[in-house]
């Protein structure tokens, strides 16, 4: 990838990112915090990378950032999911 | 969901195929027989490729589409738990198909992730709707210490270009500040004591600035020494971190408590915007997309909690609020206070018709959502209608209190917004302020040289009849005396929010 194309997908993945944030319901503020911040978790597809390439340096960084990465993805997605199931309509 | 898969996967099936390979820039399968001496070594203790480079990036692009589906979903309660299961199942595709990029060994990828994944379900399960805002700053954190660990890493081993080693200081700087930044958030939150409000050092906004120019003459030295084969590259980068970490510090300590949403809203754009750095240092398109998406969610969030206080992003973070030489005296505004017991106020729920209740900070404090449910179910049953009126920076996150009253069942048709409620709100006959302060203060409407003039508030003064729960006439935030609480229509009901709530429900039952 260069970095002309890394920019171009990274300027339209902003614009797609306020078209649609702009129209979330203050009402759901918190889950979409807890369930981007789950999403900012994708680093875990980089911390993967590093902990299975070899040489321990880069496996020791790796492991820390798939611990971190991971905590960050499983539990925001699962305290998201417990969140929202509690908004009911009666 | 099935739908984008249905379409995608013919897609992926075929970038799997020999001939959409041909194209490619790096057809992945045939190294392998090519130089076998040094392959065979490598390979007998890394797993081959079961995925080709074209097949994982058209796994990463529908991993994108569901994230951006995902928070789409988010923009309606009714749609928003499936939202949730989408962006979960992109982030499950992208990190399984990078399993099978080949090359890896999987021992500390598995220990990390049994590691990472038990902690990150064991919190999610474990923690209270209340402490919310606190899970949320330390997860910013660790999405942030994630990225300088993935950037340090590919350090080591990606190619070196100008472009990659700039977005390897970005990664260490923005990730860094993230984390130490989130720490303190977080500490604030907890209530932890040896926590400093204001600045800890003298000519602390001083010291940050030359925080910032240090970490930029450190970015042009990893920049300038890479790919030499030295260790100055590596050097520059964990001094970047530390100074980063250090300034993360310093820019969170001097804000105050009722500014938190403000400060965790920041904070999660950053760890996208971490995030999106990497995906620039390892060349991966989803960390950008996902990351940028992240990082947007986080500023318009941010954008929406200074426009609900009346201030802008700097004043927030540099600024300081209090009370200003002109700002009335409180003996003098609370003369007229009228103080009132359960009874009383039961009594005016008796002949209201329509009742609006105000929740506040306070509320999550005394943890009164259950009773205050409680008390709307019962005013309904006798006739009276209910409503929930929600001030956008109520709570320490935005959406907070909304969440709280969701987890007591309360119908999310009732909670309304500041903005659609305030026109109406001299219908109503009975309005109930619990533990909130500032959000109600009329000065903000009445006073142009209050230090809150001009913040959206929620006209509660104009019900007939306010009821405010509150433990004392202490200034909320802003240090400011508030009017409401001495106006001729207002009873205070003095106590922690859910003793009051639990007494006004039983006082109802007997009236």
């Amino acid at each position: 990838m260069t970095l002309i194309t890394g920019i171009t997908i990274f300027v339209l993945a902003i614009f797609i990112g306020f078209e649609i944030i702009t129209k979330v319901p203050p009402t759901l503020h918190t889950p979409l915090m807890s369930g981007s911040n789950a999403i900012s978790g994708i680093t875990l597809v980089g911390a993967v990378l590093a902990a299975g390439h070899p040489g321990w340096q880069s496996q020791v960084l790796g492991f820390l950032a798939v611990v971190f990465a991971t905590i960050n993805a499983v539990g925001g997605f699962m305290v998201t999911h417990r969140m929202l199931s509690m908004f009911k309509r009666k | 969901m099935l739908k984008y898969l249905y379409i995608l996967l013919p897609l992926v099936l075929f970038a799997q195929s020999p001939a959409f390979g041909e194209d490619s820039a790096q057809p992945s399968p045939a190294p392998t027989t090519q130089n076998a001496d040094d392959v065979v070594d490598s390979d007998s203790e890394h797993a081959k490729a079961l995925f080709s480079d074209n097949v994982i990036n058209i796994v990463y692009l529908i991993a994108a589409i569901l994230f951006i589906r995902g928070i789409k979903g988010l923009t309606h309660p009714r749609t928003a738990v499936r939202g949730n299961l989408l962006a979960a199942t992109g982030m499950l595709l992208a990190v399984v198909f990078t399993l099978g990029a080949g090359g890896l060994s999987y021992g500390v990828i598995f220990a990390g992730l049994i590691v990472g994944g038990g902690i990150g379900a064991y919190k999610a399960v474990k923690v209270e709707m209340t402490e919310m805002p606190e899970m949320v700053a330390l997860f910013n954190g660790f999405g942030g210490v994630a990225s300088v660990f993935v950037a340090g890493a590919a350090m080591i081993y990606e190619t070196v270009s100008v472009s990659g080693s700039i977005a390897t200081a970005a990664s260490g700087l923005i990730g860094a500040v993230t984390l130490t930044g989130s720490l303190v958030a977080y500490a604030k939150l907890q209530g932890l004591k040896w926590v400093p409000d204001g600045a800890i050092i003298p000519a602390q906004r001083f010291v940050n600035v030359l925080l910032v120019i240090l970490s930029v003459a450190l970015t042009w030295w990893l920049v300038t020494s890479a790919g030499q084969g030295a260790a100055s590259p590596f050097i520059a980068y964990w001094l970047i971190v530390i100074v980063a970490g250090l300034l993360g510090i310093l820019l969170t300590t001097p804000i105050g408590g009722a500014d938190m949403p403000v400060v965790i809203a920041l904070l999660n754009s950053y760890s996208g915007l971490a995030a999106c750095a990497t995906g620039f240092v390892i060349s991966n398109s989803v960390l950008i997309i996902a990351g940028s998406l992240v990082g947007a969610s986080g500023l318009i969030l941010c954008g929406i909690m200074c426009k609900a206080m009346n201030r802008s992003l700097p004043n927030v973070i540099f600024g300081t609020m209090g009370p200003t030489a002109d700002t009335p005296d409180a003996d003098e505004v609370y003369k007229t206070v009228k103080s009132s017991s359960p009874e009383e106020v039961a009594i005016l729920f008796d002949s209201a018709q329509k009742a609006v209740i105000v929740p506040g900070y306070g509320l999550a404090v005394s943890q009164a959502q259950h009773a205050v449910r409680d008390l709307s179910n019962l005013l309904e049953s006798r006739g009276c209608h209910v409503d929930f009126a929600v001030h956008p920076v109520a709570g320490r996150m935005p959406g907070h209190m909304n969440v709280l009253l969701a987890e007591a069942n309360i119908d999310y048709d009732r909670l309304r917004e500041m903005d659609d409620i305030n026109p109406e709100l001299e219908q109503y006959d009975v309005a109930l302020v619990i533990g909130a302060n500032d959000v109600v203060n009329p000065v903000a409407r009445t006073d142009p040289n209050s230090p809150i003039a001009g913040m959206p508030i929620i006209d509660v003064d104009k019900c007939r009849t306010v009821v405010v729960v509150k433990r004392s006439l202490s200034p909320g935030f802003a240090g400011i005396p508030n009017p409401l609480f001495a106006a001729d229509n207002t009873l205070m009901m003095f106590g922690d929010g859910k003793k009051a709530i639990l007494e006004l429900i039983s006082a109802i039952k007997e009236g």
